[in-house]
């Protein structure tokens, strides 16, 4: 079936029909962006690289819940990240919200169904941020996402809190039995010099294909802090575009991490919209992919307004026949002057088969701004493997060793030990998987 | 210990070693000096394994193996250690992690026990007094944003640490000042011993005045042209090396 009529007739099935709810409003009004926009393919500018729309030639299930045998607290205790016995865990499964397996421990944070906060007291905040993220993603693959808002959540840090543990959200897919669409959507709302970290891992169960497509909006207000870690370890059939997007309206800091080690087809969206002066942002990120998986990380920093301050820095290593892809947009608008912006990406290739393509992408139209950009794609550096082998370190434990290194001013700004301990730990055991078998480079 | 037998050596397409005869035994100290560009780095980097270098005649053997034969970290192994002349910047590997790897890989090579973390911190405590090193500078990236200074005391930290059999020193001497090389002098004459020997590379006779070579020879333009004791090193301090230069012939009298 044409995927476009595929999710006309799923769409239509959804009945979204009641002019007086928000909700219903924004979805058909994404579902119209849709069927005109439908899928990107390799012609739309952004997607020249990455190519979803082959995985739409199968057919996915979603929207129902597919779930034969609901997962249980075990599954979720198999996928739970190491420490943080305490977090607030917020679980979707095939992209809606699971009241039952989730638990809010903070009574610092009120999380709701989406449903709920745009029809009560959050309306305005809903009606005002919900699908602020297309302004960005001008694809039909945003649309659909909102398009199909269903079993979504908000989640809120009300003016001057600061939730006492982390927000861990899990996003499960279960691929056991059919190939699964999931779509995941929530908006954070984190109020005046309110503070919170959140941390968004993937797991999908199962073989059977799975594709995510998920978006994340986050308001920041005044003197807030938001600490946001995105972590990508799931399996080769588990495909994803993950769409981060967030307002800093008001001057506040963001510190964003995005470490993305295995998949399918990855494709990570991560806007920060500068929309006070004198906000802050720090953008990092890390990939180590290997056998033929993608990871293609866009990012946009909008300077709307004066003295903001932005870094970015985005390492990665590619093995096998990965390949990789990023774009980094910087916009200074006309009235942000003395903006600085400094991005950085360093990629090192482990193999011949595998590549990167990179492209910083600056449009300024300030005159008084600072910044700075620079890519670079290349092998580990001989001389420091020939420094190691001179003390007695064979030359694949000399080249984990590098490479650790390469991994560890990104991981260091993981401020979660634990969350650190645990992605060093995967990369660590990746290299010494690596050191232990065929060396690609002589 | 040592015997370099007419080694020639090259690095694109360009010949800088050109027959280099020298032996080294055990609890001998010798020097190489010699201007700028004559092939003594050259010499140390060929003798440590890089492999940039391609040997195109001449033998090494060491303690009885062939030394060109081993891979890097194989002549670590058995006991080489160089002392960079430039010592190269690791970002983010702790000096701590990586010398304590390079201590435990260098006793599996030798069929020893792996330290403990008790046993490496002892070891490391006592090398850090000798060589002045403080514990902070260990715990940074390796030689990130060390000073010059820095960098060579830690590259004798390294060798204290790894106690080699033969250990070759290209001017660690330079950028130090009188202070500084006396540490490091001092970190090289505890490891002296009648089993080890010391090939220093150096410019200056000042470090020399610390380590006392049992031989001192002039390379110049990829082949040693000259050997004699401590006293030539005077000579080439107070004569510089024109004299070296205006004996005549230089090429055929080393054939
Ligand atoms: N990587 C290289 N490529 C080309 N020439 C080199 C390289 N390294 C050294 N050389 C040349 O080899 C010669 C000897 O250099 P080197 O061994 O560093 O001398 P020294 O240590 O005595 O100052 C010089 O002429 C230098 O330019
Ligand atoms: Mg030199």
């Amino acid at each position: 079936m044409n995927t476009k009529e595929y999710f006309k007739e799923q769409f239509e099935q959804s009945n979204v029909q009641d002019r007086n709810n928000l909700l219903d409003v924004v979805r058909r009004q994404a579902f119209d962006t849709f069927s005109k926009l439908g899928i990107p393919g390799a012609k739309h500018e952004e997607w020249k690289y990455t190519r979803i729309s082959g995985l739409f030639n199968k057919e996915y299930s979603f929207g129902v819940n597919l779930t034969q045998d609901p997962l249980t607290q075990a599954d979720i205790d198999a996928i739970r990240l190491p420490g943080h016995e305490s977090a607030n865990e917020l679980i979707f499964i095939n992209g809606r919200f699971s009241a039952q397996l989730s638990i809010v421990r903070s009574s610092q944070l009120i999380v709701l169904p989406l449903e709920e906060a745009a029809r009560g007291e959050y309306r305005q905040l809903v009606e005002k941020h919900l699908g602020h993220s297309s302004k960005y993603q001008k694809d039909g693959i945003n649309a659909l996402n909102t398009a199909f808002v269903q079993a979504g959540i908000f989640i809120c840090v009300e003016k001057g809190q600061v939730p006492d543990h982390p927000v861990f959200i899990y996003n499960v897919a279960d691929a056991k039995a059919v190939n699964v669409l999931s779509q995941p959507r929530t908006l954070v709302c984190i109020g005046e010099a309110a503070q919170v970290q959140i941390v968004e891992t993937f797991s999908t169960l199962g073989s059977q294909e799975s594709f995510t497509n998920q978006v994340m909006e986050i308001i920041v207000e005044k003197d807030a802090f938001v600490e946001y870690y995105k972590i990508q370890n799931d399996k080769a059939n588990a495909h994803q575009v993950s769409t981060t997007h967030i307002r800093q309206i008001g001057k506040s800091h963001t510190h964003a991490v995005t470490i993305s080690l295995n998949g399918g087809m990855v494709r990570n969206n991560l806007n920060v919209v500068l929309e006070a002066a004198h906000c802050e942002a720090h953008l990092y990120g890390l990939y180590f992919q290997q056998g033929s998986g993608h990871i293609d990380n866009h990012t946009v920093v909008d300077n709307v307004e004066p003295n903001c301050l932005s870094f970015e820095l985005y390492k990665g290593i590619m093995d096998d026949a990965s390949t990789g892809v990023f774009n980094g947009k910087i916009f200074v608008q006309p009235q942000a002057q003395k903006t600085n912006a400094y991005q950085s990406n360093k990629n090192v290739l482990l193999s011949r088969e595998a590549s990167v393509n990179t492209k910083p992408q600056l449009e300024i139209f300030a005159d008084d701004v600072k910044c700075s950009h620079g890519c670079t794609v290349g092998q580990l550096d001989e001389e420091g493997l020939f420094y190691l082998r001179s003390r007695g370190i064979p030359e694949k434990r000399a080249w984990s060793l590098l490479l650790q290194g390469f991994t560890m001013d990104i991981l260091e700004k993981i401020k979660s030990p634990a969350i650190r301990t645990y992605v060093d730990g995967l990369i660590a055991e990746r290299l010494e998987f690596r050191s232990h078998g065929q060396q690609e480079i002589d | 210990m040592l015997n370099i037998r007419n080694l020639h050596a090259r690095i694109d397409g360009k010949n800088i070693l050109k027959g280099i005869n020298l032996e080294i035994k055990a609890g001998e100290v010798h020097a190489i000096m010699g201007p700028n560009g004559s092939g003594k780095s050259t010499l140390a980097s060929v003798l440590a394994g890089r492999k940039e270098y391609e040997v195109t005649e001449g033998s090494v053997d060491f303690l009885g193996k062939d030394l060109l034969d081993l891979s890097p970290e194989a002549r670590a192994g058995e006991g080489l250690f160089l002392a960079f002349q430039y010592p190269i910047e690791i970002p983010g590997l702790s000096t701590t992690n990586f010398i304590k790897t390079a201590v435990n890989e260098v006793r599996k090579y030798r069929g020893e026990n792996a330290l403990d973390a008790v046993g490496f911190l002892r070891l490391m405590k006592e090398k850090m007094a000798i060589m002045n090193i403080d514990q902070s500078l260990l715990s940074r990236s390796l030689n990130e944003g060390f000073s010059g200074g820095e960098k060579k005391r830690n590259e004798i930290f390294q060798m204290a640490m790894l106690q080699p059999r033969f250990a070759i020193l290209d001017e660690t001497d330079s950028g130090l000042d009188i202070d500084a090389i006396r540490i490091v002098a001092n970190g090289v004459n505890k490891l002296r011993n009648k089993d080890n020997a010391v090939l220093v590379v150096t410019h200056y006779q000042r470090l020399l005045d610390y380590i006392v070579p049992d031989f001192v020879h002039v390379l110049y333009n990829g082949r040693i042209v000259k050997s004699g004791t401590k006293e030539l090193a005077l000579e080439l301090e107070e004569r510089g090396y024109d004299f070296i230069r205006s004996e005549n012939h230089i090429g055929e009298e080393v054939k």
